[in-house]
């Protein structure tokens, strides 16, 4: 059974900033080491010798012309955001490089 | 704060410095690399975005055939191999300049490997630069740190996004280890990202403006002892973005990089950000070569396959490459070469070509674009193909000094008609009138008053002191507003007082 635990749950959560009451922190708890155990069943069949797959159907070059096509205005590409300043989206400081 | 430095001589009987490069080039396509959302530099923030741009839940990339046309142009002026099969990978991070928390890139097969380009330093001597790779990928979002007192990220107190950049099309060359420059590394830097701008513009793949970001280089730096084999450790410094800067950094760590090796420490492999008001780097994030960025294949897109008969193709449409250019049009000319290097720093080579094939000889091409047009342009301060001389009023304008119509400094206000948007040179010579005054009638009439006016002159060029007569053609110039030729009031003047 793969180590899925409720704290990880809750980091996950408040990383793709979705609201979890604690009925559903549990459970997700359960579904998600499920989950993982059944992709990890892949490894399985899939050793070194199998090249990794993006795409199931083998298509190549699928390719757009160079031509403008639709934009959002500013006002509906940030109705999304938790915060916005002078049209710009507005985040918290990340201390990493610049 | 401030680290020691090694005097640059110092350094160089040391150590011996390997360079590597990652530059990014911005391509110019009208579209990002994924999205059909504009791509167009310094519109409102978050104008040029739609849902692919920013992330959404659903959506579906869908790959800008001309950027990876581009990408291939360039590969094949790298002198590069195109792969057969390449495919796009998501390299995940987690920062705000990327809505999706992965950028689109190319990681195990990217679209060119294995080339070299040879860079010519400014003396004639020239380095072979191999390249590892040119790989597709994709821009990045703009932060801007607010609040703070330096408006750095450190002290920041919240940051604004602008998505503009997110997805613009870009290409990442990446240099293998180049060794051997020596002295000459820091001059190899600039040379190298020179030459790099040169050929994405001359390509016309990229608008290649560095003041804009269309061009940034990372530059790595690592020292050994003289006669060691194995690398020193690196660092790299991130998005120098002028070729001073680049120059002038690359000489910075070569120094730094001294000073801690001679202190016993080691080297810390580290990511430095450059500082053009210090010239200085200071120490960014630590950085090992096993960053985990858990690529693994983009599930969204397919692979590109570049068939032989595409790649021919586009290798056929590719421009003669800038240097073997410019060794052509210097013979052709026949300029020397502290003319020719003029002519290529002052950046009119296609200027002077065009004025060439428009109907002037290379030396009055020469003399009217490093001459009054230079002279003009570092007035204005901007670009002598930016002023709006255009090859035919140059040519116009010589047919006009070559028929004694106007001489050089009628010219000269000529040129100031065409530019005040007053027609051709030859209307702009009737509408002001400054025709060079030939009829000898008007001539001998202001030559008659200016004899007049200096009688005690005259008598000295008929005694025989001809070259007094300098006063009485100023003063018929002056009567005339410059408009007479100069030559001709001699001879008149001459044959009026019978000399």
């Amino acid at each position: 059974m793969a180590e899925i635990n409720r704290e990880d749950v809750v980091h996950l959560a408040r990383l793709a900033h979705i609201d979890m009451g604690d009925a559903e922190l549990d459970r997700m708890a359960g579904e998600l080491a499920v989950i993982v155990d059944a992709v990890k069943a892949v490894s399985a069949v899939a050793g070194d010798d199998v090249p990794a797959t993006s795409h199931p159907i083998p298509l190549s070059n699928v390719f757009r012309e160079d031509v403008v096509g639709h934009t959002l205005t500013a006002e509906q590409a940030l109705s999304g955001a938790p915060d916005s300043e002078d049209g710009r989206f507005k985040v918290p400081a990340i201390l990493d490089e610049e | 704060m401030s680290d020691q430095i090694l005097s640059f001589d110092e350094a160089m009987e040391k150590y011996d410095p390997v360079l590597g490069f990652e530059v990014h080039v911005e391509l110019n396509t009208r579209t990002k690399m994924f999205s059909s959302a504009p791509n167009v530099f310094g519109d409102e923030p978050n104008t040029n975005v739609n849902e692919v741009d920013l992330g959404l839940p659903g959506v579906l990339p869908v790959v800008n055939k001309t950027a990876v046309e581009s990408s291939i142009k360039i590969g094949l002026a790298l002198g590069c191999k195109i792969a057969d099969k390449s495919h796009f990978a998501r390299k995940n991070y987690f920062y705000p300049d990327t809505p999706k928390n992965f950028q689109t890139s190319q990681y195990d097969e990217p679209i060119a490997y294995d080339g070299s380009i040879d860079i010519e330093l400014e003396d004639g001597t020239v380095f072979t630069v191999a390249i590892e790779r040119a790989h597709m990928e994709e821009d990045a979002g703009k932060l801007t740190h607010m609040g703070g007192a330096t408006g750095r990220i450190q002290g920041a107190e919240f940051s604004l996004v602008d998505y503009n950049r997110a997805g613009v099309p870009l290409v990442e060359i990446v240099t293998k280890p180049i060794e051997g420059a020596g002295r000459r590394a820091p001059e190899l830097a600039k040379a190298y990202v020179a030459a790099i701008r040169e050929i994405v513009k001359n390509l016309g793949v990229s608008d290649a403006r560095m003041e804009r970001g269309n061009v940034r280089c990372d530059a790595n730096v690592s020292l050994r002892p003289h006669g060691q084999e194995r690398f020193g450790i690196r660092s790299e410094t991130k998005n120098v973005n002028s070729l001073r800067a680049v120059e002038h950094a690359v000489r910075y760590e070569i120094q730094r990089h001294a000073a801690v090796l001679d202190s016993g420490e080691p080297v810390v492999q580290e990511t430095r950000h450059w500082h053009e008001d210090t010239r200085s780097t200071t120490a960014g994030r630590p950085k090992s070569d096993a960053d985990d960025y858990r690529y693994f294949p983009e599930p969204d897109l397919v692979p590109v396959v570049a068939s032989r008969e595409w790649v021919e193709e586009l290798r056929a449409q590719l421009p003669e490459p800038p240097a073997e250019r410019r060794k052509r049009l210097k013979e052709a000319w026949g300029y020397s070469d502290l003319e020719f290097r003029d002519v290529v720093n002052a950046g009119v080579l296609d200027e002077i070509e065009e004025t060439i094939a428009a109907g002037t000889t290379a030396a009055v091409a020469r003399k009217w674009w490093m001459g009054e047009i230079a002279r003009r342009a570092k007035l204005a301060e901007v670009d002598p193909a930016d002023l709006g001389v255009s090859p035919q009023t140059i040519v116009d304008l010589n047919r006009l000094i070559e028929s004694g119509k106007i001489n050089d400094k009628l010219a000269r206000e000529v040129l100031d008609g065409v530019l005040a948007g007053e027609g051709t040179p030859a209307e702009v010579v009737d509408k002001r009138g400054l025709a060079v005054v030939s009829d000898d009638g008007a001539l001998l009439e202001a030559i008659d008053a200016a004899l007049a006016a200096q009688p005690d002159v005259a008598d000295k060029i008929r005694g025989g002191k001809v070259q007094a007569i300098g006063a009485i053609v100023g003063g018929v110039m002056k009567a005339t507003k410059g408009q007479a030729d100069a030559g001709r009031v001699r001879e008149l003047i001459l044959e009026r007082l019978g000399v």
